[in-house]
This record gives structure tokens, C-alpha cells and sequence, in this order.
């Protein structure tokens, strides 16, 4: 799933050196060096070029052919797929990390989704926007619409995000499908980490996207 | 009577073709009784010779080389002008300096298939030990012989690992059973409009242009040599048959759509009125002057017989499992021949063994044919992904 298609971030730009986006050098600091990595949903290829400078073999699934033929154009080792269909061609603990960054609204079924990232992964880094971030809620209680913003600024009608969450709702779906969180933040609208520790009603409610690093529970 | 026109005969006689089968225009790499070629149908092909062309040089610690594989009615004349027919090479848009095979960055080997035509052991060449054309008496090759005998010819080159195989069609089938017969040979492979398996559309075409050279009169059960001719009518009309698989509808919709040939109105005959069959039959006639007609039936049947995955259990991934080497998959939208879906079925099971693949389908109406013509877009796609193998092999990069 392009990036641009699910969610356009434009207001994440940071100008910082390399013109990394924000949330993606928070998702690059959770990989270990010399890790192998799936980046499902890779747009362009910006976060696999990202990982690549700090050693680490990526390797990315991507819905749009422009997308995937930018990345191969970038010498990235990047195919044309689907997170829905195709995550079922890769063996178990295939990778190291499996990375899914503000795609899993707009799967068909985030659950399956999610299963798989930890089948092949033995970690999995998931971002996605907080619906219940306090502008959303607004437009919903005051304006009595369904929520845009500058990042999410489709109409219900065309929005490719079809499953969307709340950080509250993540959590308990990790918690259902037997999934620890490993570490979890909440990035602001400009896409900086809320740094502080709060409770989760804190995050739920100011952290306009969540980035969660997962892996394996020990339940079963 | 109604007017008939049919396919003109070749420019070129049979003794000019004949003279690149055994005394072709490239260096020759001679195999003798030591060192048969093993086939798959049980013989042992002794002596043969690989007729094969170079381009570029081969770096001090042998770690540029390129071996590119051709297609069905290629040959290893892939950046120079052709012996024969005097046109430029077959792969002049991709190979050449300043192109994504760069002579001046690598060393670039093309060499001509075994059952070939142009100077490679085959049934047009001579049986040494008869003294008279090989014909049917040759024995039906596989495309694992043909990257056999590439492998015989890079050792004789004395190259460990190729920094790369390429290939597109037939060329494809040859990069992909290089990297499941030869995997730590091959450090990056770039399969193009290609297929782990010959499909049963395939084989009912190949079928069909093996009984039009088969229903020629001058075939002679394949003895043609012995009475001095060549079956270029039934060769022709296979090549006709084969040339509309290489298009797309829409590609013949606007290249031709129903104009005329040289003329206003319909001439009530069997002439070629319409510009389509005019420029089939020109394909039909010109590529019986470099052709022969049994070399035809032996590649097309090594072709219908590639299945990897038939090879290793029926189990795909099992082909490719561990492999270390860098793979660039693509596939045209308009190729009904090896369709985006064998190149994703490939994909899946490269996949399933970790294997580092990219994959891109390119997007053009010119069919499976795209993949030789200017497709600037499949261009960028090569030259990246050669550039960032090379990067991960230590080749220095020649800044532009």
C-alpha cells in the first residue's frame, strides 16, 4: 500500500540533515544493525533507503506499481504486493523485523495482518494514526463529521483507510492476539515522539499516531 | 483463378547461412572427446564447440563478468552487427556504452545456445562422425544442457562467478536454471518476460510452428541438408504463427489497424492487401534467411520441457532454497505469452526462500516483443539494480 495513497504525511517533514521523515528514523532507531527486514507497505522506498545507510538488509512489498518500480529504479530490493494476499508466500521467521508503517487501516483484515508480521517476523514495528487523537474526536462530537486533518484529509467516501483505530483499540487487539509490546510511542502532529510517561488515556487522546514495537507473547 | 501471393524466397541461399553454423563469425570455444556435454536425454554430446561474443574486459580479479542468454531465434550477436543479415545487434538498447550494460564498466559474454544455428554444436552443424549434416540424428537438447554448456564455456574463460546473468523469454528460462543449477556462481541474475515452466498455451504454440516446418515438402524428414534446400516456406509460416505471440492486439491495432497495403481498395484476393500481413510475411521471409528449420524444432522443444519446479519435487522454492543470489524480476502487462502472473508466481516462491528479489511489471502495449525494444522505464530498472549488485560485489562504480 503506497503511503501516499493510505496517508499522506506531508506535515511530517522535518527538515532535519538527510530529509528523513520523523517517524521513520523512531521506526529505524527500534532495528538492531545488521538486522533483515520487510517493510510491508513501502511507498517510495524513503524508510528501506533510510535502514540501508545504517546497514541493515531491507526488503520491501508494495501495492502500487509506480511505487515498486521507483524502489527497484533506487536499486531496492522491493516487490509488487499485497499485505492482505501475499504475506502468506513468506516462511516463518523469514525476517528479523517485519515493518508496517501507517498501512494497517487500510488492510482488509488488520488482524490476519498482524498474525502474519509475527509469523515472519520475530518483531514487528506497526504505526498507524490514532483516531482517537483530540481533533478527531472534536470534528466528531462538535462538527458532527468524520474527522479529516492535514494528514488524513480524504472524505469517507474515497479514504483508502478502511479499518480505522484508536491506540486504546491497538492495544487491546495485541492483547487478544497474545502480542507484547516491546516499547510503544506516541508521535505528535509534527510527528515528534511524546517523550514523557503518561498513561495510556494520555497517549489515546494527544498522540496523533502510535509507533509499537511487538513481538511474540508467551501465553500459548 | 484468384491472385496468391505467397511468402518470397530467403535473399540469402542456404550455403551462406550454413557457412556461421560451422566456421561462425565469433571466437569458437572447442570441447573435445574429454569433455563431453552430459544432456539430459542420456547422451554424451562429444566433441562440440560454443560459438560465443565478448564485450569489454575482464577485470584483474574476475569479479565483472556478464553472461547474457539469449532467446529463442537470438544469438550471441547481442552489440555488433549481424554476420548475416548486416543489422545491429539484438540488444543494442541495453548493451553498449553509455546503456545499463556498459562495455567499459564489464565484461559481457553472449554465446550461442547448443542446438543453435550460428556456430554452436547443433542439427544444422556437422556429425563428426558421419561427415554429413547432424539433422534429426542430433539429440533433443534441454535448457539445463544449454546452461551446461555456458558453464563449460565459463570455466574455459576462467570465471569462478558471474557478476550477472541476464536474459529475457528463452534467455530468462536460462538465467533462472543458472541460479538453481549454479547458485554460488551467479551473484545477481536479471530475469526478464520469462517463466519458471514452459505453460500448455506455449507448447500448443510451439506445436503448431513445429508442424508447419514438418508439413513442408522440402523438410524431407529433417534431411533437408542432403538435398540441398530448406524448408523456409513451413519455417516462415512458423515464424509468422510466433511473431503475433510477441505482439499485443493493441500493439497490431496501432501499429497496422486494418490499413492498406501500397493500395486504396481491396484487390479481391488472396495478395497481401492488409499492412499487417504484408509485415508478417516479411518477418516470415527474412527470418528464414538466417534460421535453420531443425534448429527451430529442437529450441522450441527445449523450451516446452523447462520446468524447474518439475525438477525439484514439484516444490518451487525448493529450486531456489538458501540462495544467496541477487534476483530482478520483470514483466511487461501486455505479455500474454509469460504473463506478470508467472513472473509473481516465481516471486512467491523466491520469497518463500528469502531470497533478495525485486519484482516490477512494466507497463506498455507492446507485448511479450518489449522487452527488445526501447523501454526506458525497464532501462532505469537494470541499470539500478546492476548498480547496487555491484555496490554489494565491490565493483568501483565508473562515475558518470
Amino acid at each position: 500500500m503506497s503511503v501516499q495513497e493510505a496517508l499522506p504525511l506531508g506535515g511530517l517533514a522535518t527538515g532535519q540533515p538527510g530529509d528523513f521523515r520523523a517517524d521513520h528514523v523512531l521506526v529505524a532507531e527500534m532495528v538492531k544493525p545488521g538486522s533483515k527486514v520487510l517493510d510491508v507497505g513501502c511507498g517510495e522506498g524513503d524508510l528501506l533507503q533510510l535502514l540501508e545507510t545504517r546497514g541493515i538488509d531491507g526488503r520491501g512489498i508494495e501495492l502500487s506499481r509506480e511505487g515498486v518500480n521507483r524502489c527497484v529504479a533506487k536499486g531496492l530490493a522491493v516487490v509488487q504486493g499485497d499485505a492482505d494476499t501475499d504475506l502468506v508466500n513468506y516462511p516463518d521467521d523469514a525476517f528479523d523485523y517485519v515493518i508496517l508503517s501507517q498501512t494497517l487501516q487500510a488492510t482488509r483484515q488488520p488482524k490476519v495482518v498482524l498474525e502474519n508480521l509475527l509469523r515472519i517476523g520475530r518483531r514487528a514495528i506497526v504505526s498507524f494514526p490514532n483516531f482517537g487523537f483530540w481533533k478527531m474526536r472534536l470534528q466528531l462530537l462538535i462538527g458532527g463529521h468524520m474527522p479529516r486533518t492535514e494528514n488524513l484529509p480524504a472524505s469517507w467516501y474515497d479514504t483508502a483507510n478502511i479499518h480505522f483505530c484508536t491506540i486504546k483499540d491497538f492495544v487491546e487487539l495485541c492483547d487478544a492476539i497474545d502480542v507484547k509490546m516491546e516499547r510503544a510511542e506516541a508521535l505528535d502532529l509534527y510527528g515528534r515522539p511524546l517523550r514523557l510517561r503518561m498513561p495510556w488515556w494520555v497517549w489515546n487522546l494527544f498522540g496523533e499516531q502510535g509507533v509499537f514495537l511487538l513481538t511474540r507473547g508467551g501465553r500459548k | 483463378m484468384v491472385g496468391v501471393q505467397s511468402i518470397p524466397s530467403p535473399a540469402i541461399t542456404a550455403d551462406e547461412r550454413s557457412h556461421e553454423v560451422d566456421r561462425p563469425s565469433s571466437q569458437v570455444a572447442q570441447f573435445g572427446t574429454k569433455q563431453p556435454l552430459q544432456l539430459d536425454c542420456g547422451v554424451d554430446l562429444s566433441p562440440f564447440q560454443i560459438a560465443y561474443q565478448t564485450y569489454g574486459e575482464l577485470n584483474a580479479d574476475r569479479s565483472n563478468a556478464i553472461l547474457i542468454c539469449h532467446a529463442l531465434t537470438g544469438d550471441q550477436h547481442v552489440a555488433n552487427v549481424h554476420p548475416v543479415t548486416g543489422k545491429p545487434g539484438w540488444w543494442e538498447t541495453l548493451v553498449g556504452p553509455g546503456r545499463p550494460l556498459d562495455p567499459s564498466e564489464y565484461f559481457i559474454i553472449c554465446s550461442n545456445v547448443i542446438g543453435g544455428c550460428m556456430g554452436s554444436t547443433g542439427p544444422a552443424s556437422i556429425n563428426p562422425a558421419t561427415g554429413k549434416v547432424w539433422g534429426l540424428d542430433f539429440p533433443v537438447i534441454t535448457i539445463p544442457d544449454m546452461v551446461r554448456a555456458q558453464a563449460m564455456l565459463i570455466d574455459r574463460l576462467g570465471i569462478d562467478t558471474l557478476f550477472a546473468v541476464v536474459g529475457g523469454s528463452m534467455g530468462g528460462m536460462q538465467v533462472l536454471q543458472w541460479t538453481a543449477a549454479y547458485p554460488t556462481r551467479v551473484f545477481s541474475a536479471l530475469a526478464i518476460a520469462c517463466s519458471t515452466r514452459h505453460s500448455a498455451q506455449n507448447i500448443a504454440f510451439h506445436e503448431l510452428g513445429r508442424q508447419a516446418v514438418m508439413a513442408d515438402p522440402d523438410w524431407h524428414q529433417g534431411g533437408y541438408a542432403d538435398h540441398g534446400i530448406h524448408p523456409h516456406r513451413g519455417l516462415a509460416v512458423a515464424r509468422m504463427a510466433a511473431h503475433i505471440t510477441y505482439l499485443s492486439d493493441a500493439a497490431l491495432h496501432r501499429k497496422f489497424g486494418r490499413r492498406m497495403q501500397d493500395r486504396e481498395l481491396p484487390t479481391f484476393s488472396f495478395d497481401a492487401d492488409f499492412q499487417v500481413e504484408s509485415y508478417l510475411r516479411y518477418q516470415g521471409s527474412s527470418f528464414v534467411e538466417r534460421f535453420d528449420a531443425n534448429s527451430y524444432l529442437y529450441l522450441t522443444r527445449a523450451m516446452d520441457y523447462f520446468d524447474i519446479a518439475g525438477d525439484h519435487g514439484g516444490v518451487l522454492a525448493k529450486a531456489f532454497a538458501g540462495i544467496q543470489t541477487r534476483f530482478c524480476v520483470v514483466s511487461f502487462t501486455s505479455d500474454w505469452l509469460f504473463p506478470t502472473s508467472e513472473s509473481r508466481a516465481l516471486v512467491h516462491a523466491l520469497n518463500a526462500s528469502s531470497a533478495r528479489v525485486s519484482f516490477a511489471e512494466i507497463e506498455t502495449d507492446r507485448g511479450h516483443d518489449a522487452f527488445l525494444l526501447d523501454v526506458p522505464e525497464f532501462f532505469d530498472i537494470a541499470r539500478a539494480f546492476l548498480q547496487s549488485a555491484g555496490k554489494a560485489r565491490g565493483l568501483t562504480a565508473k562515475t558518470a
